[in-house]
C-alpha cells in the first residue's frame, strides 16, 4: 500500500504560555512512499520524525494537511481503525503477559467477520514468531529476554495481524553495537519476506543508508531531500544534508570561486565552471582526496590511522570549518609528508558547493 | 562477615525490642490469658488451664451476633469500595480541568474525624420526633416508607454501618489508586490502541494487571482494617452495641474488658485470638490467590 502525505503539518502550543509562538514539530510534507518500500525517516533529534510517525499511525492529529493510505483518506480515522502496525522505540511489550500473549493481543481485538478461532491465533502468532526467529520463546515474559529478543518480540506483535502499514519508531536505539548490525540486517529481511511498505524513524544515518530504499532527511520539520540512499549521498541538495550523511562526515571548508576556479585558503584546488565569482561552503567527502605530491591542496599533517582495509590521514586547514580533516585513502598508498605538509588532488565528484548564505548547493562542471 | 552481622543485628535491635515488647509479648501473653480460665487481672490469679474459655466464647450469643457483623461488614465494604475507590480514580485520571479540586474534595473525608463524621451521619440518617432524617426525605420523596436507620431494623442499620465504612475508606483508596494509574506507561496504552484494542479491554487486560499489585495491598489492608473495625459502629450507634445488635468482634473484645459487662480478660482474650485466626487465614487465602493474579513488574 502506498501512503500519501499532502501539506502535513502539526503545531505544538510553545510551553511557555507568555510566548505565543507555536512549535512546528511537522511542516508542510509532501511525499508519496511507493507500496512496499522501506523508508528511513532520518533526522537530528527533535527534528519531528516521531511526530510524524505518531500521525501516520493515528497517535496523534494533524494540525492541517491529509494522509492518505492509497486510495483512503485517513486522516481523521481513529488509531484503532488504521489498520498499522508499530513498534515503540521501548518496545511497549505488556510486561504481565508472555511473549505469546502479547503477540495474539491485537489478534484478540479483530471484531465481526475477521474474528478467528483460538487455534487460528496461536498458528498466526507461531507463523509471525518464527519470522522473527523466536519461535522458542513463546513462554517467556518480557523481562525475561534480552533486549534483542525484546525488540524481535515486539517486531512480531506489530506483524501478526498483517497491517498495512509497518512503523518503527527507533526501533535499534535500545541495542548494543553488534546487536544492532545483526537487527537491522533482520528488519530488511522481515521487510523483504512480508512485503509491507515500512517506514521507520531513526537519527543514525548509517542505519538509514545501509537498509532503506528510500530515505527521507529531515531538520526542524521540514523535509530536506527524498531520494535513494547513494543518490542522496551522492548528490545532497544542501549542507544539511551533505554534513548530516557520511561516517566519517563531509570535510567542510571555507572557499572562494574566482574567474571558474574554486580557491581554498590561496591555492586554487579545482576548476568549476559556471560557478559565477562568490564565496562558498566546500564539501569534500573524506574519499574524494588522493594523495598527490603535485597535489593543490596542502594541510598539515597529524596523524595517520591505519584500519588495514585503507589509511585514515588526518589533518589541518586553517580554511577548514571544524577540528580535523578525516581523508581516506587506500592502504595500497604510503602517506609522505615534507615539513609535515600532506598534498591532495581532490576527485571532482566528491566535492560540492554550498551558497555561504542559503546554504543550498551550487551545481558546477569539472 | 561476622562482623558485618553483628552490625546488622545492632541496627535491628532498636526495632526488635520495641516490636518484642509491645508487639510479640503482649501476643503471647494475650494467648496464654485465653487458656487461663477466670484469670483476674487485679490479683493476678486463675482458676485452672484449659478451653473453656473458648467455649464460652464461642456460645456466647452476643459473640456469634458480632462475628456475623463483622463478616457482613467484611464482605460488603471491602469489594464495593475498592470497586468504586478505583472508579473515581479512573475518573480523575481521565479529566483535565478542575482535577486538584476534584483530588482534594475526594480526599476531604480522610482528613476528618471519626466521630464527627459519625455526627453527620447521624443527622443524614437518624430519626427523632421534630425530623425524620435527611435519607428519609428522599425516601418519602420517591415515595417510600421512611425507616429509622439508626434504632430501626436489622438490615437498616447495617445498611448505614457500610455506607459509612466504604465512605471513610474511600479517600485512602482513591488516593493510592490515582498514583498507581499515573505510574502507568503512556507507551502501553499507545500500543493497544494502535492495535485496535477497545477502550473496556485497555482497562480489563492491561490497566486492571498493570495496577494490580495496589489493588491487592488495598484488598489485604481493607480486609484487616473492616475485620478490625470497631470505632465506626460507637460513632454510629453508641456505646451499647450488643444492644443495638451491631457489635463487631474488637467491639465485644473491648466490652468484655471494660464495658457495662466488663472484667473478663480470659474471655476477651479468647476473642482476641480467635479474631488473629480468623484475619490469620483470610489473609494466607489473599495470598494464594495474589500469586496467580498479581502482576509485579
Amino acid at each position: 500500500m502506498k501512503v500519501v502525505l499532502k501539506d502535513l503539518t502539526k503545531k505544538f502550543p510553545n510551553r511557555n504560555k507568555k510566548i505565543r509562538d507555536e512549535v512546528i514539530a511537522v511542516s508542510n510534507f509532501n511525499i508519496e512512499i511507493p507500496d512496499g518500500k522501506l523508508i528511513g525517516l532520518l533526522g537530528p533529534s527533535g527534528c519531528g520524525k516521531s511526530t510524524a510517525l505518531n500521525l501516520l499511525c493515528g497517535l496523534q492529529k494533524p494540525t492541517s494537511g491529509q494522509i492518505f493510505f492509497g486510495e483512503d483518506d485517513v486522516t481523521n480515522l481513529p488509531a484503532e481503525n488504521r489498520g498499522v502496525g508499530m513498534v515503540f522505540q521501548n518496545y511497549a511489550l505488556y510486561p504481565h503477559l508472555t511473549v505469546q500473549q502479547n503477540i495474539i493481543f491485537p489478534l484478540e481485538n479483530l471484531k465481526g467477520a475477521q474474528k478467528l478461532t483460538k487455534e487460528q491465533m496461536a498458528a498466526k502468532a507461531y507463523e509471525a514468531a518464527k519470522l522473527v526467529q523466536i519461535e522458542e520463546l513463546m513462554d517467556r515474559k518480557p523481562n525475561e529476554l534480552s533486549g534483542g529478543q525484546q525488540q524481535r518480540v515486539a517486531i512480531a506483535r506489530a506483524l501478526v495481524k498483517m497491517p498495512r502499514l509497518l512503523l518503527m519508531d527507533e526501533p535499534l536505539s535500545n541495542l548494543d553495537a553488534r546487536l544492532r548490525l545483526q537487527t537491522r540486517e533482520e528488519i530488511r529481511r522481515i521487510q523483504r519476506e512480508t512485503k509491507i511498505t515500512t517506514i521507520f524513524v531513526t537519527h543514525d544515518q548509517e542505519e538509514a543508508m545501509s537498509i532503506s530504499d528510500l530515505i527521507v532527511v529531515m531538520k526542524e520539520g521540514v523535509i530536506h531531500q527524498v531520494g535513494k540512499p547513494q543518490e542522496v549521498y551522492d548528490n545532497p541538495v544542501n549542507l544539511f544534508v551533505a554534513k548530516f550523511l557520511g561516517t566519517p562526515p563531509i570535510n567542510v571548508f571555507a572557499g572562494e570561486v574566482k574567474d571558474g576556479k574554486l580557491f581554498i585558503g590561496k591555492e586554487a584546488v579545482l576548476s568549476v565552471k559556471g560557478v559565477a565569482d562568490k564565496k562558498v561552503y566546500v564539501g569534500i567527502r573524506p574519499e574524494g582526496f588522493v594523495l598527490d605530491e603535485n597535489g593543490a591542496l596542502s594541510c598539515m599533517l597529524d596523524e595517520v590511522e591505519v584500519m588495514g582495509r585503507d589509511i585514515t590521514v588526518v589533518s589541518r586547514h586553517e580554511a577548514l570549518d571544524g577540528v580535523e580533516i578525516r581523508s581516506i585513502i587506500s592502504a595500497d598508498n604510503k602517506v609522505e609528508a615534507k615539513d609535515g605538509i600532506v598534498k591532495f588532488s581532490l576527485k571532482p565528484h566528491k566535492v560540492h558547493l554550498f551558497d555561504q548564505e542559503t546554504e543550498e548547493r551550487i551545481y558546477f562542471e569539472s | 562477615m561476622e562482623n558485618r552481622n553483628m552490625k546488622a543485628w545492632l541496627y535491628l535491635l532498636p526495632a526488635i525490642l520495641f516490636l518484642g515488647f509491645f508487639l510479640v509479648y503482649p501476643l503471647v501473653d494475650v494467648f496464654i490469658y485465653s487458656f487461663e480460665e477466670g484469670y483476674n487481672s487485679a490479683s493476678q490469679t486463675y482458676f485452672g488451664v484449659g478451653t473453656y474459655n473458648y467455649s464460652y466464647v464461642l456460645h456466647d450469643p452476643y459473640f456469634l451476633q458480632a462475628v456475623k457483623n463483622t463478616f457482613i461488614l467484611v464482605i460488603f465494604t471491602v469489594p464495593i469500595s475498592t470497586a468504586i475507590a478505583l472508579l473515581i480514580s479512573v475518573g480523575l485520571t481521565s479529566i483535565k480541568p478542575l482535577k486538584e479540586l476534584f483530588q482534594t474534595i475526594y480526599f476531604l473525608p480522610y482528613v476528618t474525624n471519626t466521630l464527627a463524621v459519625g455526627l453527620v451521619f447521624m443527622i443524614l440518617f437518624k430519626k427523632t420526633p421534630y425530623t425524620d432524617g435527611l435519607a428519609n426525605l428522599i425516601i418519602g420523596f420517591f415515595g417510600g416508607n421512611s425507616v429509622d436507620f439508626i434504632d430501626g431494623p436489622y438490615w437498616a442499620k447495617m445498611f448505614v454501618l457500610c455506607f459509612y465504612t466504604i465512605w471513610v475508606v474511600l479517600p485512602f483508596k482513591i488516593l493510592i489508586l490515582t498514583s498507581a494509574l499515573a505510574s502507568v506507561n503512556e507507551q502501553f496504552y499507545n500500543a493497544a490502541k494502535v492495535d485496535g484494542t477497545s477502550k473496556w479491554r485497555i482497562f480489563t487486560k492491561i490497566t486492571i494487571p498493570m495496577i494490580s499489585p495496589m489493588l491487592f495491598y488495598l484488598i489485604i489492608t481493607g480486609f484487616i482494617g473492616a475485620f478490625k473495625a470497631y470505632s465506626d459502629a460507637v460513632a454510629l450507634f453508641g456505646t451499647d452495641l450488643n444492644a443495638a445488635e451491631m457489635n463487631t468482634i474488637v467491639g465485644y473484645v473491648y466490652d468484655m474488658l471494660y464495658g457495662n459487662s466488663g472484667g473478663y480478660p480470659s474471655y476477651a482474650s479468647a476473642a482476641a485470638i480467635i479474631l488473629f485466626v480468623i484475619v490469620l487465614t483470610i489473609t494466607c487465602i489473599n495470598l494464594l490467590v495474589s500469586k496467580k493474579h498479581v502482576h509485579y513488574a
